[in-house]
């Protein structure tokens, strides 16, 4: 993974409180095996309209949002499933971060797990940042910090160990791999029988 | 001697499974007991695992089955089902190869215990008290009603689960929910959890963990406090739990992976203690009268826009999120939903797809008729649920009565196995998410139980299922 430390960006805004992982992409484009070119799928019933030409009510589609790389949303985003496709789709379309109220769990976990940023940030700055269109924001994950246009500063904090995988590009797994004798002392003195070695309905 | 500190249900079956605790820096690594796994979130896990040359560490702990893409066309007795479409053929074929590789278990389309994985996991005695349990699938939380602590997770953790039998994971809030008295005749657990989300909203529980308590949950069925437990996600809840006791160990005693003789007995002690002790507090709370809840149908685009079934669709009053999914499903603020024409009753899923949601549906198809121009399907969760109801000449019911009796999956909850509804169309549906396109592009879905489905399958029209009930 890439390491996230400084993202200078423009936004797109999607100005929509509960956007849940079906609007972000629909059941539909789920059916694939790999991780990548989902990113046709992203927002696909709001993108397009029944005949597959896009809906010129879509900010997305607007030609200066072509290349935003952060998107501005309302609060609860990601809610809904737990596909770790809306974020795939999300990072296919080139999208770096996402600022909001706020975030749904699994969604903030998926996002962190792939160097998407979830950025949440509180109700007045987010207005003004969602007021204006098609802006420049520096994002500094080490500092925490956004800078808007309006050149105003607004803190924003993210777990510190998701923000130490993102600051050195390292992920997760890594770590987990590195606590193998803590799980084998776990597994020797704590499991809980699984139950399926002495069972009648084993497979 | 010092007491111990009460703790919550919750407190107790994640300090069980502590590997490592959290620093300030770093999560608490976290034993998962059971790792479920289906075809859509699990092949770009796998291929995680091959990209770094890892292996599956617990394959004994793991256990897979097809669901979300598989077809539920009936079949003639005996014959097999074939998968249609190209990319979901290649997903379930994924998997079984990724089973084999791996040693993992897998009840495979045809396989007398296939079936959507949240269904098949409890009726195997796999889902226990006390585990700690993860799936590929927020609708995960449903496990909780064994006082499991059960979250769904994304891919990348499917990945972590596989090769370390671990999470890392922040100790998240508890949010107490306590139901008192009992439900009225007619109201049931889907309705419970439609007012409950209704109540807190749907980010209400976003990073807790809620505990189910009261009269009324107790007196729920295993089965009941599954579909409340499975919409714990539609709140923004981590996991939903309810405390076991004699329901939980009734419905338990006998199922094929449910412990045996001693151990059964060890086990059932140790289940008895995973009660919320006296005193011990919840960073939330929330308290609701049973007696105040009344069928609960949805009328916008997500499963906190509930109102009684008699009740009326809200005025916008500037909310723009409101008049968004008004002009969505093409409703008039201040009008009911009470008699309005619907197209598809939709009986089935991971929330409402078990015995007695269908025992219910029966009990209203029985002696009627499906409405002249109203498709009615009927998915049972699971082969064995559609064993049992065949057993009891439900399928007979549902024929008789003109519905589809179709075979197990998640169906049209999710809409990507081609069974989806049309553009424009209404569908009274017993699944658990009515965003927009969640049924099929353009679909309108109203959320319910399955009384209230059936009741607008046979009339065409939404009508309180209680006028309908001898």
């Amino acid at each position: 993974m890439d390491p996230f430390r400084v993202l200078i960006g423009r936004t797109v805004v999607l100005p929509m409180d509960d956007v849940d992982t079906d609007q972000i992409i629909p059941a539909r484009f789920l059916k694939g095996t790999t991780r990548t070119g989902l990113g046709q799928g992203l927002f696909a019933d709001r993108r397009y309209g029944a005949d597959g030409t896009p809906r010129a009510d879509f900010p997305r589609n607007r030609p200066d949002a072509a290349g935003a790389t952060v998107l501005v949303t309302g609060r609860n985003f990601g809610c809904g499933s737990s596909r770790e496709h809306a974020v795939w789709a999300l990072m296919d379309q080139g999208f770096r971060a996402v600022i909001g109220p706020s975030f749904a769990d699994i969604f903030r976990g998926n996002a962190l797990k792939n160097g998407l940023l979830p950025i949440a940030i509180p109700a007045e700055a987010h207005a003004r940042l969602a007021a204006a269109e098609d802006a420049s924001v520096t994002v500094d994950l080490q500092a925490q910090e956004v800078a808007l246009p309006d050149r105003t500063h607004v803190r924003f904090t993210v777990d510190p160990f998701a923000r130490h995988c993102l600051l050195e590009g390292i992920d997760e797994m890594e770590f987990l791999l590195s606590q193998e004798s803590a799980i084998a002392a776990y597994e020797r003195t704590h499991e809980e029988p699984s139950g399926r070695g002495t069972s009648q309905g084993r497979t | 001697m010092t007491l111990a500190r009460p703790r919550t249900l919750f407190q107790k079956v994640w300090d069980g499974h502590v590997v490592s605790p959290a620093t300030a820096d770093t999560p608490a690594v976290l034993f998962i007991d059971l790792h479920l796994i289906h075809e859509v979130t699990s092949p770009q896990a796998f291929a995680a695992l091959r990209e770094r040359g890892l292996s599956v560490r617990r394959p004994d702990r793991t256990v897979a089955t097809m669901d979300h893409s598989t077809p539920t066309t009936p079949l003639a007795a005996g014959a097999r089902a074939v998968i249609l479409d190209p990319q979901a053929a290649t997903q379930v074929r994924a998997l079984e190869e990724n089973c084999a590789a791996f040693g993992i278990p897998l009840y495979p389309l045809g396989h007398e215990r296939q079936g959507i994985v949240h269904v098949i996991s409890p009726e195997l005695g796999l889902t226990r008290p006390g585990l700690t349990i993860v799936c590929g699938d927020s609708h995960t939380s449903t496990h909780g009603a064994f006082g499991a602590l059960a979250f769904g997770i994304g891919t990348s953790e499917v990945g972590y689960v596989l090769a370390t039998q671990c999470l890392l994971a922040w100790p998240p809030k508890t949010l107490a929910i306590t139901v008192r008295g009992r439900l009225s005749r007619g109201v049931t657990a889907k309705d419970l959890v439609l007012a409950v989300i209704g109540r807190i909203g749907v980010g209400g529980a976003t990073g807790h963990v809620i505990e189910y308590r009261g009269e009324a949950v107790r007196a729920l069925s295993m089965e009941e406090r599954m579909t409340v437990c499975n919409m714990s996600i539609e709140a923004g809840g981590r996991a939903g739990m309810v405390a076991p006791d004699e329901t939980t160990i009734e419905y338990l005693a006998g199922r094929p992976f449910a412990p045996k003789g001693a151990e059964w007995d060890a086990a059932v002690a140790r289940w008895q203690t995973l009660v919320t002790d006296e005193g011990a507090s919840f960073d939330q709370e929330a308290v609701l009268d049973a007696a105040d809840i009344e069928p609960m149908i949805t009328w916008g685009t997500n499963p906190g826009a509930s109102i009684p079934i008699r009740g009326t669709v809200p005025e916008p009053a500037g909310d723009a999120s409101i008049a968004r999914a008004l002009a969505y499903m093409e409703l008039v603020p201040g009008q009911q939903l009470l008699g309005r024409r619907v197209d598809v009753a939709f009986i089935g899923s991971c929330t409402n797809g078990r015995l007695s949601d269908l025992r219910a549906a029966a009990s209203v198809f029985a002696g009627r008729h499906v409405a002249d121009g109203v498709r009615a399907l009927v998915v049972p969760g699971s082969q064995q649920v559609k064993k049992q109801a065949e057993a009891e000449g439900l399928d007979r019911v549902f024929r008789e009565a003109g519905a589809e009796w179709r075979e197990p999956g998640c169906s049209m909850c999710i809409a990507m196995n081609g069974d989806r509804l049309e553009p424009g169309r209404y569908a009274v549906s017993t699944s658990n998410r009515n965003f927009e396109g969640r049924q099929g592009p353009g679909g309108r879905t109203l959320l319910a139980s399955p009384l209230t489905a059936a009741a607008a399958a046979v009339t065409g029209r939404v009508t309180d299922a209680r006028e309908l009930m001898r």
